[in-house]
């Protein structure tokens, strides 16, 4: 048994005025990454100042949207009543930049197929106010 | 460059009943556990002038704090020129570190630094483990990034950091499994441990994940119990019960994004910048180490602060713990004497310094380290949470 489909429930997020675009970019389909518009570096989580240059020229821009697992938990315990396990959670580092990472779930395939380099492409799962990032197997397109 | 030139100086400690389910508030373990270490410092709670402690009168999860430090003041009448309490330190023994400056420098004489938890009571009647789990409607602070994919628990977030280990430096499950060993070989032979029934590895590996590659004896066990620890200047430890412990150097260094995730190398931690920054206060170094207490909220984390410590290679900490031997108490570095918060309870960090002092007295009963060592580290917290203290006795 694999948990590929949306859950009946997730614990959602309160966006912040840094995250709003990360949780509503996917309204647009756009996974929205914080940039430095001065370096030209990404990062994430989203802060008001590049922690490589130190700008407040930065801002939140499409990423590409693909990237490969860093590091998978195969989450067996169950903590919410109408999200069971198991299910895979990733952090997933983006191409856009090798060390940017998002943590997130991979869906689209048994657990037991994910392994850490496996490219995957991000999907979204809207909820209300916000719109979940999640990953899919590249190969499952 | 050392900011406490042996000044700061450990003269007691106490700990509370520790079990499941006590039925005690925290508030009242804290109490007792305080009350103890003054007691065992010879210090009387009128000469008590300052309080430390993790994380504070408020946690966003029941069960994670027992008393803030004024309620500590409050319940005892303490007249104090110094305190402070939060979570916004190098850890569980952040408060540690801060009152070893505040004697150093003179704004305290005697400081009760406390830890107390109430987390199986809290859990009483539920179903949750471990989580920190849901305090509010909506994600928020850490666990806006983690719980809405369904990573409620850290049990999750190591999971990942560990399987990345696993996978770039061989690590296996039955390495892994020798933390959880030998803290219950130690347990057995500390009353005050929670679970001191032998473990196997078959027992080990017929336990049910809980998110792999941790296991359900990967993770700690929550209880109810608190710890205290007295610091005290030097100029003011004479006379007293105990030898005074000094406090040689503290790890209070944060030198990658405090994220758990976005550290540019995955198979490290917050505890190599720690580590790193005690090692820079002292001529001390891992060799110098008689016995290594070291937080175990899940097992893979303990291996994560023998590396950061520089005890092995970068990657080799599972070949370090191979078959227990090292790690045991009649070996070349015993690890978690007291049975870790794995066996003996997740007492949330201090009760690592808490050993490391019987350790250093030669107190500790049945699990004593022969010949008795005289440098002892503790460390406390996971993930982007770290912080370590090296202790030593003359």
């Amino acid at each position: 048994m694999s948990t590929t489909e949306r859950p009946a429930e997730r614990y959602l997020p309160e966006p912040t005025w840094e995250s709003e675009p990360f949780w509503t970019g996917g309204k647009q389909r756009e996974l929205l990454i914080y940039r430095c518009r001065a370096c030209g570096h990404w990062f994430h989580p989203p802060a008001p100042a590049c922690w490589r240059c130190r700008s407040q020229n930065v801002g939140p821009e499409p990423s590409v949207g693909t990237g490969v697992v860093a590091a998978f938990s195969v989450n067996v315990q169950q903590w919410l009543p109408r999200f069971p396990p198991p299910y895979v959670v990733a952090i997933v580092e983006l191409d856009d930049e090798p060390d940017v990472r998002v943590t997130s779930n991979v869906f689209g395939c048994e657990p037991e197929a994910v392994y850490i380099g496996m490219p995957v492409i991000v999907d979204f799962e809207d909820w209300g106010d916000v719109s979940i990032p999640i990953f899919r197997p590249q190969d499952s397109l | 460059m050392n900011p406490l030139n042996g000044e700061a100086v450990i003269t007691g400690v106490g700990q509370s009943e520790v079990g499941r389910r006590l039925g005690r508030s925290g508030y009242d373990l804290t109490i007792e556990a305080c009350l103890r270490a003054m007691h065992d410092a010879g210090v009387d709670p009128d000469d008590v002038d300052g309080v430390a402690t993790y994380p504070g009168a408020r946690a966003p999860v029941p069960g994670m704090t027992g008393a803030g430090a004024m309620q500590l003041h409050d319940a005892l009448g303490l007249k104090t020129r110094w305190h402070m309490g939060t979570s916004e330190t190098a850890g569980q023994l952040g408060p540690v570190m801060s009152a070893c400056l505040a004697v150093a420098t003179g704004a305290a004489n005697h400081v009760v630094c406390f830890r107390s938890v109430w987390e199986s009571t809290a859990q009483h009647g539920g179903d949750r483990a471990s989580a920190l789990s849901r305090g509010s409607s909506r994600a928020t602070g850490v666990f806006e990034w983690f719980g809405p994919f369904g990573a409620m628990s850290a049990a999750t977030w190591v999971g990942m950091l560990a399987s990345r280990y696993m996978h770039d430096h061989g690590l296996t499950r039955e390495q892994l499994a020798q933390v959880a060993l030998i803290c219950r070989r130690h347990a057995a032979m500390n009353p005050a441990a929670i679970y001191r029934d032998p473990m196997t590895l078959d027992d080990y590996l017929a336990s049910r994940m809980i998110s792999s590659p941790l296991c359900l004896y990967d993770c700690d066990v929550p209880a109810d119990g608190a710890v205290a620890v007295v610091v005290s200047r030097r100029a003011s430890s004479g006379g007293l019960s105990r030898p005074p412990i000094t406090v040689e150097a503290f790890g209070h260094g944060v030198a990658e994004r405090h994220t758990w995730d976005q550290r540019p190398d995955l198979t490290t931690m917050g505890a190599h910048d720690a580590a790193a920054s005690m090692w820079e206060q002292t001529m001390l170094g891992p060799g110098d180490v008689d016995v290594m207490e070291l937080y175990d909220g899940f097992s893979y984390i303990a291996l994560q602060w023998i590396e950061a410590l520089g005890f092995c290679e970068k990657g080799a900490a599972g070949r370090y713990v191979e078959g227990g031997h090292r790690i045991g108490l009649d070996g070349e570095r015993p690890l978690n004497t007291q049975g870790g918060q794995l066996s003996a309870g997740r007492l949330h960090g201090l009760g690592f310094l808490h050993e490391a002092c019987l350790q250093l007295w030669g107190a500790a009963g049945e699990r004593q380290v022969v010949p008795h060592p005289a440098v002892v580290v503790a460390a406390a917290g996971g993930g982007p949470i770290a912080g370590c203290v090296l202790v030593s006795i003359k």
